[in-house]
């Protein structure tokens, strides 16, 4: 049994019985009902054609479904619209289900759901246990957005950018459970990438690969949190981050910048150099101003001030971090950090403890308390 | 998406504004503001944002390692406790915002009078298991 075959095909057969008129969340439910049928009977009797077997079960599902509950007379009209069975159509509609899944009616988390189930063909279990809700709790989700959608035009044009920040939360949501959200957004933006012939689309997947080939040594064996410099050059997929970087050029080429690409360029200079005392931080920074243009986010500049502050020193990172609002997540390990380098090692350790307190994730505030104890214990030695 | 614990308390928390012992309530007040609770969790349910949540006993003990081979220590049920869980629910929502607006609903309960009891609710972030990689690039 082929599950990946069957996942790759699920967007596809979706896309093709919402271009024949039924309505999403009736063609979803048909669509999951064909991909049981095949996990039964492919093993002992494999199709020669599994897409148009799955568009020809999923559609008599839906027919059925209809059929079950509407008048007499409406059957009859439903079976003579009903299509001769044949090869399935050419057109390629997973790139309309890409937009039609992160639709801006959508509240990310639901955007999310529907795009793994919808687009990556995972089912609601496993989407419930990558995120660690209860399989009912996320049973609804992606049935109140398949609701939401019910009145929304197949054939409406996206918005790249929604569906790029979709999966992109995909991405970032990492491993758990026994689905790996990273992999299953590199993935998708693959297919994504595939088929839309975008430089931003580009950009996030070659984001993905250059961040994924250093996902190995971004954690030691305990689960505590190995910073970048200190991780271990030699345990990087260097295949992954050829791969990005031969992306990310191509992409550059064509002279549309955009957020993704550019960040892609920051894991680039990153990924590329030997060591981490050989990082080329001022060409980092010239990316990070960039950023700052395209983007104008406070976080950016966040980190453009740890960048300035390795191409400059830690007094200029220090001057760069005062300009921002110290509310800013992340702001006072970076100030902890610029403090660290520049010496002030007393300031260091109670802006380190500081930071442990605000940190978002375990790992984070673990480190954050370990480099707070370790600045005090050496002045006290 | 984030999870959020919304804490109620027994003690310990700032008085709420209709501040009336609970066994001074009517029977009928008790099972509207009960109903009012299950009605809420119930809604989350519907839109996806529940994970979980339990009543806890106002009882428990404080419990302590006493050494190699000797029994924990026990303190009697919170002996000297400033504090004291009353219940607890999980929700994993898009935003803090939407934690707070929640918890603000949840504080809105029906209490004595048939009026809301305005109790104070904790709203706790969870600290993620595994770090994102959002927002900074040098990991």
């Amino acid at each position: 049994m082929n599950e990946a075959l069957l996942r790759s095909l699920t967007p596809s057969v979706l896309g093709i019985l919402v271009r024949r008129g039924a309505d999403f969340a009736a063609a979803e439910d048909a669509v999951q009902d064909a991909l049981v049928e095949a996990v039964r009977v492919w093993p002992a009797d494999a199709p020669q054609d599994p897409k148009g077997w799955l568009v020809t079960v999923a559609w008599r599902r839906f027919l059925d479904a209809r059929r079950s509950d509407a008048a007499r007379r409406r059957r009859e009209d439903l079976v003579d619209e009903e299509p001769t069975p044949g090869p399935a159509p050419a057109v390629d509609d997973t790139l309309q289900l890409y937009f039609l899944c992160a639709h801006p009616s959508l509240t990310p988390s639901s955007a999310v759901a529907l795009t793994l189930r919808a687009v990556g063909g995972l089912t609601t279990r496993q989407i419930a246990q990558a995120y660690l809700v209860p399989e009912a709790t996320m049973a609804q989700r992606i049935s109140r957005a398949k609701r939401t959608l019910s009145g929304v035009r197949f054939d409406q044009p996206g918005d790249v950018a929604t569906v790029l920040r979709v999966l992109y939360l995909v991405f970032n949501e990492g491993y758990s459970g026994d689905v790996d959200l990273a992999a299953e957004a590199i993935r998708l933006t693959r297919q994504l990438a595939a088929r839309a012939d975008h430089p931003e689309v580009a950009g996030l997947l070659a984001l993905m690969l250059l961040h994924h080939a250093r996902r190995a040594t971004r954690t030691a064996p305990d689960g505590s949190l190995v910073p970048l410099a200190e991780q271990d050059r030699d345990r990087w997929d260097t295949e992954s981050i050829a791969e990005g970087v031969e992306i990310l050029q191509a992409a550059l080429a064509r002279d549309r910048l955009g957020e993704f690409q550019a960040q892609a360029a920051i894991a680039a200079l990153h990924a590329d150099a030997p060591t981490a005392g050989e990082t080329d931080w001022v060409q980092i920074v010239e990316w990070y101003d960039e950023l700052v243009r395209l983007t104008d986010s406070p976080v950016v500049r966040l980190n453009r001030a740890v960048a300035v502050g390795e191409a400059d020193g830690p007094r200029a990172g220090l001057a760069a971090l005062a300009a921002l609002d110290d509310s800013l997540p992340r702001h006072t390990a970076v100030a902890a950090y610029l403090q660290e380098r520049d010496g002030a090692l007393t300031t260091a350790a109670r802006l380190y403890a500081e930071a442990a307190r605000k940190a978002p994730n375990l790992a984070e505030r673990d480190y954050l308390t370990r480099r707070a104890a370790h600045l005090n214990t050496r002045r006290r030695c | 998406m984030a999870k959020y614990l919304l804490l109620k308390h027994y003690r310990g928390a700032p008085a709420a504004v209709n501040d009336v012992p609970m066994d001074q309530w009517t029977p009928e007040e008790i099972s509207a503001h009960v109903q009012y609770m299950s009605d809420f969790a119930a809604r989350l349910e519907q839109t996806g944002e529940f994970v979980d949540g339990q009543a806890l006993a106002p009882e428990g003990a404080w419990v302590r390692y006493d050494g190699e081979g000797r029994p924990p220590v026990t303190d009697g049920p919170f002996a000297e406790t400033k504090d004291l869980i009353a219940g607890w629910m999980v929700i994993d929502v898009d935003s803090y915002e939407r934690a707070v607006e929640l918890a603000g609903e949840l504080s809105a309960a029906p209490g004595a009078a048939g009026k809301p009891i305005h109790e104070w609710l904790e709203v706790r972030p969870f600290l993620a298991a595994s770090p994102t990689i959002t927002e900074c690039p040098h990991r």
